[in-house]
């Protein structure tokens, strides 16, 4: 089960970002910070991901659309709201078509606060995401092995 | 004898193949300026998606993509044990056939345009590795990989046209860009994720143990041209190959995606021109029959 954290693979969604948030997420990927070197990687495909990295507050128009994509990612999984609008829709809170933070449509296990969060807390936020991911795994396998006991 | 390599390619050839993975991995990070992952994150990979939750779109998919891993495997172990290499070029199609299969079962939009562009790109090796076999068999007299393997010369020697046609359409099988259409190796986004789109977790990494088996069996061809039968000859060989790859890596690097018709046309072009040209120059110049 050590292999989870040896090879995270991130789907990134921007939900109603200002794009400030999804620059520091590409960012992340570019020479200057590389989170190649831990083995992440950015698929583009829910079905292969571990790790929903989510930008922007959640609108009417999208809601359907997160909940798909994280219900299409196999478990274990974990979700990482970036920057203050995926974590409670920031200054957009007031619109009248926005619905709040990421965690009003889909449970979130990591944020990272920040306008626009900085890459550094960007993978701060993955690594915890990480131990996050693991503790999932360990408690679906206990739950499985009561269930085999009954 | 021939046994036991097929054995020894069963056995080896995924930790070679992903070995070559995380060595083009790294090397690639380094041609773009990046530190780039470990050298076993390959492996890292497919252990992890053994891990996750097995989640499928219809239940036939799997099965095509075992017949895909398991073809492939017997494809690899046919040509390692010396046999018939117009059956391993026939048991690769058909391999490959299992993941068009696999991907078209899954019913989805993405995945049917991979299964397409997928069929495109095994329509686009195909007329170059079959010439592939009859210019072994001219400079040889032989079908078998044992015989072929024999040669006292590098047949790279009487068959340089064929041997660059294959390096050309070697892009296509080693899922390298330009000619990476249907899903590509690396964080390359195209529509979704290709002919994998729909697979994910163990299923996935079976497509990924099957890619280092093909990577594998794919490298032992371009050797029969490159290498010969003194130890001298194979260690030549041997690096000769290691050599080509890396000049695949460098070429995924440096040119970006092209579309299907310029694949399809070059890559028949060239098997015309330089594969029949070759052929020709054996027959009528040397006097092969």
């Amino acid at each position: 089960m050590a292999y989870l954290k040896k090879s995270p693979w991130i789907i990134h969604y921007d939900a109603s970002s200002c794009n400030g948030c999804d620059i520091e997420v590409l960012a992340c990927l570019t020479p200057m910070y590389d989170v190649e070197r831990f083995g992440i990687i950015n698929t583009g495909n829910p079905k292969h991901a571990d790790i929903f990295v989510i930008t922007g507050g959640i609108n009417e128009q999208n809601v359907e659309v997160v909940r798909n994509i994280y219900h299409q990612m196999p478990e274990p999984k974990v979700v990482v709201a970036v920057g203050i609008c995926a974590t409670s829709a920031g200054v957009f809170q007031e619109c009248y078509n926005v619905k709040g933070g990421v965690d009003k449509v889909i449970p979130v296990d990591v944020y990272v606060p920040g306008c626009a969060a900085r890459p550094e807390s960007i993978i701060d936020g993955i690594v915890k995401a990480l131990g996050i991911l693991e503790e999932k795994k360990l408690a679906a396998e206990k739950k499985e092995k009561e269930g085999d006991g009954k | 004898m021939n046994a036991l390599y097929a054995l020894a390619y069963i056995i080896l050839a995924p930790l070679i193949g992903g070995l070559l993975v995380g060595m083009d991995r790294r090397i690639t990070a380094r041609m773009q300026g990046r530190v780039g992952p470990p050298l076993l994150q390959p492996f890292y990979d497919v252990l992890k998606l053994f891990e996750k939750e097995k989640v499928v779109v219809t239940r036939s998919q799997n099965f095509y993509i075992l017949c895909y891993l398991v073809f492939m495997v017997f494809t690899g172990a046919l040509f390692f044990a010396g046999g018939d290499i117009l059956l391993v070029v026939f048991a690769l199609t058909l391999a490959h056939i299992f993941l068009i299969l696999g991907a078209y079962a899954a019913n989805s939009p993405y995945s049917y345009i991979g299964a397409e562009r997928e069929l495109i790109q095994v329509m686009a090796f195909e007329p170059m590795i079959i010439l592939t076999t009859v210019g072994l068999y001219m400079a040889t007299k032989s079908f078998y990989v044992t015989d072929i393997a024999a040669t006292a010369t590098p047949l790279v020697a009487y068959l340089p046209g064929i041997f660059l046609g294959l390096a050309y359409v070697l892009t296509i099988k080693l899922r390298k860009s330009p000619f990476d259409l249907s899903t590509s190796h690396h964080a390359h986004q195209e529509l979704v994720k290709g002919v994998t789109t729909e697979f994910s977790s163990s299923t996935l990494g079976r497509i990924e143990i099957t890619h280092w088996y093909e990577t594998v069996l794919l490298l032992g061809i371009i050797y029969l041209f490159v290498g010969s039968s003194s130890p001298a000859g194979i260690a030549i060989g041997i690096a000769a190959v290691l050599f080509i790859y890396l000049l695949e890596i460098f070429v995924d690097n440096n040119y970006p995606r092209v579309k299907w018709q310029m694949l399809m046309n070059t890559s028949w072009t060239i098997a015309v021109i330089l594969g029949l040209l070759n052929l020709g120059a054996l027959y009528y110049i040397a006097g092969v029959q």
